[in-house]
Protein backbone atom coordinates (compact mmCIF):
# COMPACT_ATOMS: atom_id res chain seq x y z
CA UNK A 1 0.00 0.00 0.00
CA UNK A 2 2.65 2.14 0.91
CA UNK A 3 4.32 1.76 -2.17
CA UNK A 4 0.98 2.09 -4.45
CA UNK A 5 0.46 5.79 -2.50
CA UNK A 6 4.74 7.10 -2.70
CA UNK A 7 4.27 6.35 -6.75
CA UNK A 8 1.53 7.92 -7.04
CA UNK A 9 2.57 10.64 -4.76
CA UNK A 10 5.85 10.54 -7.25
CA UNK A 11 3.94 10.98 -10.35
CA UNK A 12 1.54 13.34 -9.60
CA UNK A 13 4.72 15.57 -8.56
CA UNK A 14 6.95 14.91 -11.85
CA UNK A 15 3.19 15.44 -13.93
CA UNK A 16 2.91 19.03 -12.16
CA UNK A 17 6.27 19.63 -13.03
CA UNK A 18 5.61 18.87 -16.67
CA UNK A 19 2.61 20.81 -16.22
CA UNK A 20 3.98 23.79 -15.72
CA UNK A 21 6.48 23.59 -18.02
CA UNK A 22 4.05 22.67 -20.59
CA UNK A 23 2.22 25.77 -19.82
CA UNK A 24 4.75 27.80 -20.17
CA UNK A 25 5.34 26.96 -23.91
CA UNK A 26 1.85 26.48 -24.49
CA UNK A 27 1.26 30.40 -23.24
CA UNK A 28 3.88 31.40 -25.60
CA UNK A 29 2.05 29.08 -28.71
CA UNK A 30 -0.96 30.67 -27.86
CA UNK A 31 -0.50 34.07 -28.28
CA UNK A 32 2.76 33.97 -30.81
CA UNK A 33 1.95 30.72 -32.55
CA UNK A 34 5.91 29.94 -31.64
CA UNK A 35 7.04 26.74 -30.00
CA UNK A 36 9.81 28.21 -27.93
CA UNK A 37 12.36 25.43 -27.16
CA UNK A 38 14.51 28.38 -25.85
CA UNK A 39 12.02 27.73 -22.85
CA UNK A 40 14.42 25.26 -21.61
CA UNK A 41 16.85 27.93 -21.27
CA UNK A 42 14.97 29.83 -18.69
CA UNK A 43 14.79 26.87 -16.32
CA UNK A 44 18.85 26.77 -17.18
CA UNK A 45 19.25 30.27 -16.04
CA UNK A 46 17.41 30.51 -13.05
CA UNK A 47 19.89 27.06 -11.86
CA UNK A 48 22.67 28.92 -12.77
CA UNK A 49 21.53 32.01 -10.97
CA UNK A 50 20.51 29.72 -8.17
CA UNK A 51 24.45 28.39 -7.87
CA UNK A 52 26.06 31.87 -8.67
CA UNK A 53 23.69 32.93 -5.47
CA UNK A 54 24.59 29.78 -3.29
CA UNK A 55 25.38 31.21 0.46
CA UNK A 56 22.94 34.10 0.10
CA UNK A 57 19.53 33.79 1.99
CA UNK A 58 17.54 31.50 0.24
CA UNK A 59 14.84 34.15 -0.39
CA UNK A 60 17.45 36.43 -2.38
CA UNK A 61 18.69 33.36 -4.51
CA UNK A 62 14.97 32.76 -5.25
CA UNK A 63 14.36 36.03 -6.25
CA UNK A 64 17.34 36.32 -8.20
CA UNK A 65 16.47 32.94 -10.20
CA UNK A 66 13.58 34.80 -10.85
CA UNK A 67 14.48 37.86 -12.65
CA UNK A 68 17.01 36.13 -14.04
CA UNK A 69 14.16 34.00 -16.06
CA UNK A 70 11.70 36.79 -16.50
CA UNK A 71 14.37 39.17 -17.33
CA UNK A 72 15.95 36.40 -20.13
CA UNK A 73 12.34 35.45 -21.31
CA UNK A 74 11.75 39.37 -22.14
CA UNK A 75 14.70 39.83 -23.56
CA UNK A 76 15.01 37.12 -25.59
CA UNK A 77 11.15 38.30 -27.08
CA UNK A 78 12.41 41.66 -27.66
CA UNK A 79 15.37 40.30 -29.49
CA UNK A 80 14.88 37.18 -31.17
CA UNK A 81 11.09 36.97 -31.53
CA UNK A 82 9.26 40.28 -31.97
CA UNK A 83 11.45 41.36 -35.09
CA UNK A 84 10.15 37.98 -37.02
CA UNK A 85 6.79 37.91 -35.57
CA UNK A 86 5.30 38.55 -38.70
CA UNK A 87 7.42 35.33 -39.87
CA UNK A 88 5.61 32.18 -40.91
CA UNK A 89 5.56 29.58 -38.22
CA UNK A 90 8.70 27.59 -39.59
CA UNK A 91 10.99 30.82 -39.20
CA UNK A 92 9.95 31.20 -35.71
CA UNK A 93 10.71 27.76 -34.64
CA UNK A 94 13.77 27.94 -36.46
CA UNK A 95 14.76 30.65 -34.23
CA UNK A 96 13.60 29.66 -31.47
CA UNK A 97 16.38 26.48 -31.51
CA UNK A 98 18.82 28.90 -32.80
CA UNK A 99 18.33 30.95 -29.80
CA UNK A 100 18.16 27.68 -27.89
CA UNK A 101 21.88 26.79 -28.93
CA UNK A 102 23.23 29.58 -28.49
CA UNK A 103 22.06 30.21 -25.35
CA UNK A 104 23.41 26.58 -24.35
CA UNK A 105 26.53 27.37 -25.99
CA UNK A 106 27.61 30.51 -24.54
CA UNK A 107 26.42 29.10 -20.94
CA UNK A 108 29.20 26.51 -22.00
CA UNK A 109 31.45 29.31 -22.97
CA UNK A 110 31.48 30.93 -19.79
CA UNK A 111 31.29 28.68 -16.98
CA UNK A 112 31.82 25.50 -18.73
CA UNK A 113 29.53 21.90 -19.29
CA UNK A 114 29.99 19.56 -16.21
CA UNK A 115 26.99 19.88 -14.13
CA UNK A 116 27.52 21.35 -11.14
CA UNK A 117 26.13 20.31 -7.69
CA UNK A 118 24.62 22.88 -5.23
CA UNK A 119 22.74 21.81 -1.97
CA UNK A 120 19.76 23.65 -2.13
CA UNK A 121 16.73 23.53 0.33
CA UNK A 122 17.78 20.77 1.93
CA UNK A 123 15.14 20.76 4.32
CA UNK A 124 12.92 19.64 1.28
CA UNK A 125 15.29 15.92 1.21
CA UNK A 126 13.57 15.00 4.50
CA UNK A 127 11.09 12.38 4.83
CA UNK A 128 7.87 13.24 6.52
CA UNK A 129 4.66 11.16 7.46
CA UNK A 130 1.69 11.80 5.55
CA UNK A 131 -1.77 9.23 6.73
CA UNK A 132 1.55 6.41 8.36
CA UNK A 133 3.09 6.74 4.44
CA UNK A 134 6.30 8.42 4.72
CA UNK A 135 6.88 11.03 1.76
CA UNK A 136 9.86 13.30 0.89
CA UNK A 137 8.67 17.01 1.86
CA UNK A 138 9.92 18.12 -2.03
CA UNK A 139 7.12 15.61 -3.77
CA UNK A 140 4.37 17.57 -1.33
CA UNK A 141 6.04 20.74 -1.70
CA UNK A 142 6.01 20.46 -5.81
CA UNK A 143 2.11 19.05 -5.84
CA UNK A 144 1.42 22.23 -3.75
CA UNK A 145 3.30 24.54 -5.16
CA UNK A 146 2.30 23.19 -8.75
CA UNK A 147 -1.50 23.76 -7.57
CA UNK A 148 -1.11 26.67 -6.63
CA UNK A 149 0.29 27.86 -9.97
CA UNK A 150 -1.91 26.61 -12.03
CA UNK A 151 -4.57 27.58 -9.74
CA UNK A 152 -3.42 31.03 -9.98
CA UNK A 153 -2.47 31.68 -13.32
CA UNK A 154 -6.20 30.36 -13.77
CA UNK A 155 -7.31 33.06 -12.00
CA UNK A 156 -4.97 35.55 -14.07
CA UNK A 157 -6.53 34.08 -17.00
CA UNK A 158 -10.37 34.21 -16.09
CA UNK A 159 -10.71 37.24 -13.70
CA UNK A 160 -8.47 39.92 -14.48
CA UNK A 161 -8.47 41.86 -17.59
CA UNK A 162 -5.36 41.04 -18.94
CA UNK A 163 -6.08 37.44 -18.37
CA UNK A 164 -8.90 37.90 -20.42
CA UNK A 165 -6.86 39.82 -23.33
CA UNK A 166 -4.66 36.97 -23.02
CA UNK A 167 -7.12 34.26 -23.90
CA UNK A 168 -8.69 36.30 -26.84
CA UNK A 169 -5.18 37.02 -27.92
CA UNK A 170 -4.78 33.16 -28.24
CA UNK A 171 -7.93 32.41 -30.05
CA UNK A 172 -7.67 35.21 -33.03
CA UNK A 173 -4.68 37.46 -32.42
CA UNK A 174 -5.52 39.79 -35.01
CA UNK A 175 -9.47 39.94 -33.80
CA UNK A 176 -8.43 41.13 -30.60
CA UNK A 177 -5.64 43.40 -31.68
CA UNK A 178 -8.90 45.26 -34.05
CA UNK A 179 -10.60 45.32 -30.68
CA UNK A 180 -7.59 47.40 -29.29
CA UNK A 181 -5.62 44.66 -27.14
CA UNK A 182 -2.10 45.73 -27.08
CA UNK A 183 0.11 42.54 -29.12
CA UNK A 184 3.32 44.33 -27.26
CA UNK A 185 2.04 44.37 -23.91
CA UNK A 186 -0.09 40.94 -24.15
CA UNK A 187 2.68 39.02 -25.70
CA UNK A 188 5.58 40.16 -23.25
CA UNK A 189 3.33 39.56 -20.13
CA UNK A 190 2.91 36.03 -21.46
CA UNK A 191 7.16 35.87 -21.86
CA UNK A 192 7.06 37.14 -18.48
CA UNK A 193 5.07 34.38 -17.31
CA UNK A 194 6.48 31.90 -18.90
CA UNK A 195 9.40 33.29 -16.62
CA UNK A 196 7.98 32.88 -13.94
CA UNK A 197 6.66 29.21 -14.85
CA UNK A 198 10.13 28.68 -15.77
CA UNK A 199 11.79 29.48 -12.63
CA UNK A 200 9.48 27.49 -10.65
CA UNK A 201 10.33 24.67 -12.44
CA UNK A 202 14.19 24.93 -12.04
CA UNK A 203 14.20 25.62 -8.59
CA UNK A 204 12.10 22.29 -7.78
CA UNK A 205 14.18 20.27 -10.18
CA UNK A 206 17.63 21.58 -8.35
CA UNK A 207 16.27 21.17 -5.13
CA UNK A 208 15.33 17.58 -6.32
CA UNK A 209 18.35 16.49 -8.17
CA UNK A 210 20.80 18.89 -6.76
CA UNK A 211 22.64 19.35 -10.12
CA UNK A 212 22.58 22.01 -11.93
CA UNK A 213 23.62 21.62 -15.92
CA UNK A 214 23.54 23.21 -19.74
CA UNK A 215 20.86 20.92 -21.11
CA UNK A 216 18.77 20.48 -17.97
CA UNK A 217 16.11 22.71 -19.52
CA UNK A 218 16.03 20.99 -22.51
CA UNK A 219 15.21 17.85 -21.36
CA UNK A 220 12.48 19.06 -20.26
CA UNK A 221 10.89 21.11 -22.49
CA UNK A 222 11.22 18.34 -25.17
CA UNK A 223 9.12 16.03 -22.60
CA UNK A 224 6.45 18.80 -21.90
CA UNK A 225 6.52 19.92 -25.60
CA UNK A 226 4.81 16.31 -26.52
CA UNK A 227 2.37 17.16 -23.41
CA UNK A 228 1.46 20.20 -25.12
CA UNK A 229 0.74 18.51 -28.02
CA UNK A 230 -1.08 15.82 -27.12
CA UNK A 231 -2.87 18.56 -24.64
CA UNK A 232 -3.70 20.47 -27.87
CA UNK A 233 -1.85 23.35 -29.25
CA UNK A 234 -3.18 26.42 -28.88
CA UNK A 235 -5.18 25.38 -25.61
CA UNK A 236 -3.79 26.49 -22.13
CA UNK A 237 -5.62 23.90 -20.28
CA UNK A 238 -4.80 20.89 -22.69
CA UNK A 239 -1.32 22.10 -22.60
CA UNK A 240 -0.86 21.68 -18.77
CA UNK A 241 -3.32 18.22 -18.70
CA UNK A 242 -0.91 16.72 -21.65
CA UNK A 243 2.21 17.85 -19.56
CA UNK A 244 0.43 16.48 -16.76
CA UNK A 245 0.02 13.15 -18.50
CA UNK A 246 2.96 12.23 -19.66
CA UNK A 247 4.65 13.11 -16.43
CA UNK A 248 2.24 10.83 -14.96
CA UNK A 249 2.96 8.50 -17.30
CA UNK A 250 6.49 8.14 -17.05
CA UNK A 251 6.99 7.82 -13.48
CA UNK A 252 3.79 4.98 -13.69
CA UNK A 253 5.80 2.84 -16.59
CA UNK A 254 8.87 3.30 -14.30
CA UNK A 255 7.07 1.55 -11.70
CA UNK A 256 5.05 -0.71 -13.62
CA UNK A 257 7.43 -1.88 -16.01
CA UNK A 258 9.71 -5.00 -15.40
CA UNK A 259 13.09 -4.02 -14.48
CA UNK A 260 14.57 -5.17 -18.03
CA UNK A 261 12.34 -3.07 -19.74
CA UNK A 262 12.26 0.32 -17.60
CA UNK A 263 14.90 2.00 -19.89
CA UNK A 264 12.73 1.73 -22.71
CA UNK A 265 10.57 3.97 -20.57
CA UNK A 266 10.31 7.40 -22.54
CA UNK A 267 9.52 4.84 -26.01
CA UNK A 268 6.57 3.14 -24.28
CA UNK A 269 5.49 7.02 -23.94
CA UNK A 270 5.92 8.42 -27.16
CA UNK A 271 4.11 4.88 -28.71
CA UNK A 272 0.82 5.82 -26.47
CA UNK A 273 1.54 9.52 -27.61
CA UNK A 274 1.45 8.30 -31.28
CA UNK A 275 -1.53 6.60 -30.62
CA UNK A 276 -3.04 9.51 -29.22
CA UNK A 277 -2.14 11.66 -32.20
CA UNK A 278 -3.21 9.02 -34.52
CA UNK A 279 -6.64 9.03 -33.46
CA UNK A 280 -7.07 12.56 -31.89
CA UNK A 281 -4.23 14.85 -34.24
CA UNK A 282 -5.79 17.95 -32.63
CA UNK A 283 -5.07 16.69 -29.32
CA UNK A 284 -7.10 15.51 -26.55
CA UNK A 285 -8.26 19.14 -25.95
CA UNK A 286 -8.27 21.17 -28.59
CA UNK A 287 -7.83 25.27 -29.09
CA UNK A 288 -11.47 26.15 -30.44
CA UNK A 289 -11.23 28.88 -33.26
CA UNK A 290 -7.65 29.01 -33.69
CA UNK A 291 -6.77 31.40 -36.15
CA UNK A 292 -4.15 32.99 -37.61
CA UNK A 293 -2.09 35.70 -35.99
CA UNK A 294 -0.84 38.99 -37.58
CA UNK B 1 -19.74 72.68 -45.09
CA UNK B 2 -18.31 70.87 -42.41
CA UNK B 3 -15.35 68.41 -42.66
CA UNK B 4 -15.81 65.26 -43.70
CA UNK B 5 -15.85 62.30 -40.75
CA UNK B 6 -13.72 60.00 -43.35
CA UNK B 7 -11.61 61.15 -45.69
CA UNK B 8 -9.43 58.87 -48.28
CA UNK B 9 -7.83 60.24 -51.46
CA UNK B 10 -5.29 57.93 -53.24
CA UNK B 11 -5.94 55.23 -51.69
CA UNK B 12 -3.76 51.76 -52.92
CA UNK B 13 -3.55 48.63 -51.47
CA UNK B 14 -1.34 45.97 -52.39
CA UNK B 15 -0.76 42.06 -51.91
CA UNK B 16 2.93 41.98 -53.46
CA UNK B 17 2.70 42.80 -57.28
CA UNK B 18 -1.31 42.44 -56.96
CA UNK B 19 -3.19 45.87 -56.22
CA UNK B 20 -6.25 45.14 -54.66
CA UNK B 21 -7.55 48.97 -54.36
CA UNK B 22 -6.54 51.65 -56.92
CA UNK B 23 -6.51 55.08 -55.88
CA UNK B 24 -9.76 55.30 -54.27
CA UNK B 25 -10.87 58.29 -52.86
CA UNK B 26 -13.84 58.16 -50.22
CA UNK B 27 -15.33 60.75 -47.93
CA UNK B 28 -17.93 59.74 -45.27
CA UNK B 29 -20.12 62.34 -43.71
CA UNK B 30 -21.14 62.53 -39.92
CA UNK B 31 -23.93 60.35 -39.26
CA UNK B 32 -24.32 59.61 -43.49
CA UNK B 33 -24.51 55.77 -43.88
CA UNK B 34 -22.10 54.74 -46.65
CA UNK B 35 -22.13 51.60 -48.72
CA UNK B 36 -19.51 49.83 -51.07
CA UNK B 37 -21.21 47.23 -53.19
CA UNK B 38 -19.47 45.21 -56.05
CA UNK B 39 -18.74 41.57 -56.49
CA UNK B 40 -16.12 38.97 -54.78
CA UNK B 41 -12.55 39.91 -55.21
CA UNK B 42 -13.69 43.63 -55.39
CA UNK B 43 -11.22 45.13 -53.02
CA UNK B 44 -14.36 45.97 -50.63
CA UNK B 45 -12.62 44.15 -47.91
CA UNK B 46 -9.29 45.21 -48.62
CA UNK B 47 -10.69 49.14 -48.20
CA UNK B 48 -11.84 48.63 -45.21
CA UNK B 49 -8.86 45.94 -44.14
CA UNK B 50 -7.12 49.31 -44.86
CA UNK B 51 -9.19 51.84 -42.50
CA UNK B 52 -8.42 49.65 -39.39
CA UNK B 53 -4.73 49.89 -40.10
CA UNK B 54 -4.75 45.68 -40.49
CA UNK B 55 -3.09 46.32 -43.80
CA UNK B 56 -0.64 49.27 -44.81
CA UNK B 57 -1.70 51.20 -47.74
CA UNK B 58 1.13 51.39 -50.70
CA UNK B 59 0.15 54.96 -51.25
CA UNK B 60 -2.94 57.72 -50.63
CA UNK B 61 -3.68 59.11 -47.41
CA UNK B 62 -7.12 57.99 -44.82
CA UNK B 63 -7.80 61.00 -42.34
CA UNK B 64 -10.49 60.08 -39.41
CA UNK B 65 -11.98 63.55 -37.78
CA UNK B 66 -9.22 65.52 -39.14
CA UNK B 67 -6.45 63.22 -37.85
CA UNK B 68 -3.98 61.77 -40.59
CA UNK B 69 -3.97 57.59 -39.74
CA UNK B 70 -0.74 56.80 -41.59
CA UNK B 71 1.76 54.93 -38.83
CA UNK B 72 -0.63 53.84 -36.83
CA UNK B 73 -0.43 50.19 -35.20
CA UNK B 74 -3.87 48.23 -35.80
CA UNK B 75 -4.47 48.89 -31.98
CA UNK B 76 -4.56 52.48 -32.28
CA UNK B 77 -6.72 52.92 -34.88
CA UNK B 78 -10.09 51.49 -32.59
CA UNK B 79 -9.00 54.04 -29.99
CA UNK B 80 -9.69 56.73 -32.78
CA UNK B 81 -13.59 55.82 -32.40
CA UNK B 82 -13.28 53.68 -35.52
CA UNK B 83 -15.17 50.34 -35.32
CA UNK B 84 -15.19 46.96 -37.56
CA UNK B 85 -17.33 44.02 -37.79
CA UNK B 86 -15.20 41.94 -40.05
CA UNK B 87 -16.16 39.55 -42.63
CA UNK B 88 -17.15 36.30 -40.91
CA UNK B 89 -17.52 37.68 -37.81
CA UNK B 90 -14.55 36.73 -35.97
CA UNK B 91 -16.27 36.33 -31.91
CA UNK B 92 -13.95 34.44 -29.79
CA UNK B 93 -15.56 31.14 -29.82
CA UNK B 94 -13.85 30.20 -26.23
CA UNK B 95 -15.32 33.10 -24.48
CA UNK B 96 -18.33 33.89 -23.39
CA UNK B 97 -20.75 36.32 -24.62
CA UNK B 98 -20.11 38.66 -21.60
CA UNK B 99 -16.84 38.14 -21.85
CA UNK B 100 -16.58 38.63 -25.52
CA UNK B 101 -18.90 42.40 -24.94
CA UNK B 102 -16.28 42.56 -22.25
CA UNK B 103 -13.43 43.11 -25.00
CA UNK B 104 -15.34 45.11 -27.33
CA UNK B 105 -14.56 48.28 -24.62
CA UNK B 106 -10.92 47.44 -24.45
CA UNK B 107 -9.99 50.57 -25.11
CA UNK B 108 -11.84 52.59 -22.66
CA UNK B 109 -11.09 52.93 -19.52
CA UNK B 110 -14.64 55.52 -18.29
CA UNK B 111 -16.81 53.79 -15.12
CA UNK B 112 -19.64 53.22 -17.69
CA UNK B 113 -18.62 50.03 -19.45
CA UNK B 114 -20.80 47.71 -17.01
CA UNK B 115 -23.77 50.20 -17.68
CA UNK B 116 -23.04 50.06 -21.51
CA UNK B 117 -22.86 46.19 -21.59
CA UNK B 118 -26.39 45.99 -19.91
CA UNK B 119 -27.55 47.62 -22.66
CA UNK B 120 -26.55 46.40 -24.78
CA UNK B 121 -28.18 42.98 -23.45
CA UNK B 122 -31.67 45.22 -23.60
CA UNK B 123 -30.73 46.03 -27.58
CA UNK B 124 -29.62 42.68 -28.18
CA UNK B 125 -32.12 40.34 -25.51
CA UNK B 126 -30.77 37.39 -27.35
CA UNK B 127 -27.25 38.25 -25.93
CA UNK B 128 -28.56 38.99 -22.72
CA UNK B 129 -30.15 35.39 -22.41
CA UNK B 130 -26.92 34.05 -22.54
CA UNK B 131 -24.47 36.19 -21.68
CA UNK B 132 -22.82 33.12 -19.88
CA UNK B 133 -22.67 30.68 -22.97
CA UNK B 134 -19.64 30.89 -24.74
CA UNK B 135 -20.01 32.51 -28.20
CA UNK B 136 -19.22 29.82 -30.14
CA UNK B 137 -22.88 28.03 -29.73
CA UNK B 138 -24.50 30.78 -30.80
CA UNK B 139 -25.98 30.26 -34.20
CA UNK B 140 -24.92 32.42 -37.47
CA UNK B 141 -27.40 35.28 -36.65
CA UNK B 142 -26.94 35.52 -32.80
CA UNK B 143 -23.09 35.61 -33.36
CA UNK B 144 -23.65 38.33 -36.12
CA UNK B 145 -25.60 40.63 -33.21
CA UNK B 146 -22.88 39.84 -30.75
CA UNK B 147 -20.26 40.85 -33.43
CA UNK B 148 -22.16 44.37 -33.92
CA UNK B 149 -22.68 44.73 -29.96
CA UNK B 150 -18.87 44.32 -29.73
CA UNK B 151 -17.95 47.13 -31.99
CA UNK B 152 -20.58 49.51 -30.44
CA UNK B 153 -18.85 48.73 -27.21
CA UNK B 154 -15.76 50.94 -28.01
CA UNK B 155 -17.75 53.64 -28.49
CA UNK B 156 -16.94 54.45 -32.24
CA UNK B 157 -17.55 57.29 -33.95
CA UNK B 158 -17.65 55.18 -37.51
CA UNK B 159 -18.85 51.67 -37.24
CA UNK B 160 -17.41 49.37 -40.52
CA UNK B 161 -19.52 46.56 -41.19
CA UNK B 162 -18.39 43.80 -43.50
CA UNK B 163 -20.06 42.10 -45.31
CA UNK B 164 -23.27 41.37 -42.68
CA UNK B 165 -25.71 39.59 -44.05
CA UNK B 166 -23.03 37.11 -45.55
CA UNK B 167 -24.01 33.15 -44.61
CA UNK B 168 -27.07 34.52 -42.84
CA UNK B 169 -30.84 33.24 -43.84
CA UNK B 170 -33.07 35.94 -45.21
CA UNK B 171 -35.26 36.37 -42.37
CA UNK B 172 -31.56 36.58 -40.07
CA UNK B 173 -30.63 39.55 -42.34
CA UNK B 174 -33.73 41.44 -42.26
CA UNK B 175 -33.48 41.59 -38.18
CA UNK B 176 -29.30 42.74 -39.05
CA UNK B 177 -30.51 45.52 -41.20
CA UNK B 178 -32.79 46.18 -38.45
CA UNK B 179 -30.59 46.79 -35.62
CA UNK B 180 -28.16 48.96 -37.90
CA UNK B 181 -31.08 51.53 -38.81
CA UNK B 182 -32.01 51.22 -35.06
CA UNK B 183 -27.75 52.00 -34.43
CA UNK B 184 -28.16 55.04 -37.24
CA UNK B 185 -30.28 56.52 -35.00
CA UNK B 186 -27.87 56.50 -32.55
CA UNK B 187 -25.97 59.17 -34.61
CA UNK B 188 -23.33 56.44 -35.99
CA UNK B 189 -21.85 56.86 -38.99
CA UNK B 190 -21.58 53.91 -40.92
CA UNK B 191 -19.47 52.48 -43.43
CA UNK B 192 -20.59 49.15 -44.80
CA UNK B 193 -19.32 46.61 -47.79
CA UNK B 194 -22.00 44.61 -48.98
CA UNK B 195 -22.02 41.98 -52.03
CA UNK B 196 -25.85 42.26 -51.76
CA UNK B 197 -27.11 45.55 -53.33
CA UNK B 198 -30.60 45.48 -53.22
CA UNK B 199 -29.88 45.14 -48.69
CA UNK B 200 -27.58 48.01 -49.23
CA UNK B 201 -29.42 50.12 -51.18
CA UNK B 202 -32.43 50.10 -48.29
CA UNK B 203 -30.39 51.69 -45.77
CA UNK B 204 -27.77 53.90 -47.62
CA UNK B 205 -27.22 57.51 -48.51
CA UNK B 206 -24.76 57.07 -50.84
CA UNK B 207 -23.36 54.14 -52.10
CA UNK B 208 -20.29 53.22 -54.35
CA UNK B 209 -19.59 49.88 -56.64
CA UNK B 210 -16.54 49.02 -56.63
CA UNK B 211 -14.95 46.75 -58.90
CA UNK B 212 -11.45 45.90 -59.62
CA UNK B 213 -10.54 47.51 -56.65
CA UNK B 214 -11.80 51.14 -58.33
CA UNK B 215 -15.34 53.06 -57.55
CA UNK B 216 -17.22 52.65 -60.88
CA UNK B 217 -20.17 54.56 -59.97
CA UNK B 218 -21.15 56.29 -57.11
CA UNK B 219 -24.70 58.12 -55.87
CA UNK B 220 -28.09 57.80 -53.83
CA UNK B 221 -29.44 54.78 -54.06
CA UNK B 222 -32.14 55.91 -55.92
CA UNK B 223 -29.56 57.54 -58.73
CA UNK B 224 -27.65 54.08 -59.53
CA UNK B 225 -31.23 51.97 -59.61
CA UNK B 226 -31.59 54.16 -62.16
CA UNK B 227 -28.78 54.24 -63.85
CA UNK B 228 -28.26 51.72 -67.23
CA UNK B 229 -24.69 51.33 -66.60
CA UNK B 230 -24.95 49.91 -62.82
CA UNK B 231 -24.95 46.05 -63.49
CA UNK B 232 -21.93 46.89 -65.94
CA UNK B 233 -20.01 48.49 -63.44
CA UNK B 234 -21.00 46.19 -60.47
CA UNK B 235 -19.15 42.93 -62.68
CA UNK B 236 -16.84 45.41 -63.87
CA UNK B 237 -17.47 45.14 -67.85
CA UNK B 238 -16.53 47.89 -69.76
CA UNK B 239 -19.68 49.34 -71.44
CA UNK B 240 -18.85 49.72 -75.05
CA UNK B 241 -16.41 47.78 -75.24
CA UNK B 242 -16.39 45.12 -77.86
Amino acid sequence: MDRIVQTLVDAVSVGGLYALTALGIGLIFGVMRLINFAHGELIMIAGYTLILLFGQPIAVAMIGAFVAAIVLALVTERVAFRPLRNADPATLLISSFALSFFLQKTLILLVGSRPKGIDFLPVLGRQIDVLGVRLQSLQIVTIVVSIALLGGLTWFLRATRFGLQMRAAAEDFRMARVLGVRANRVIAIAFAISGILAATVSCLVVAQTGIVQPRMGLQLVIIAFVGTVIGGLGSLSGAAIGGFLVGVATILLQALLPPDLRVFREAFVFVAVTLILLFRPQGLFPARGLRERI
Amino acid sequence: MSAPLLRISGLVVLYGAIAAVRSVDLDVARGEVVAIVGPNGAGKTSLLSAIAGIVRPAGGEIAFAGRRLGGLVLEDVVKQGIALVPEGRHIFASLTVAENLALGATVRSDGEIGADIDRSYETFPILGSRRRQPAGQLSGGEQQQLAIARALLSRPKLLMLDEPSLGLAPTIVDQVYLLLRAIREQDVTILLVEQNAERAFAIADRVHVMSGGQFRLSGTPAELQRDPEFDAAYFGIRMGAA
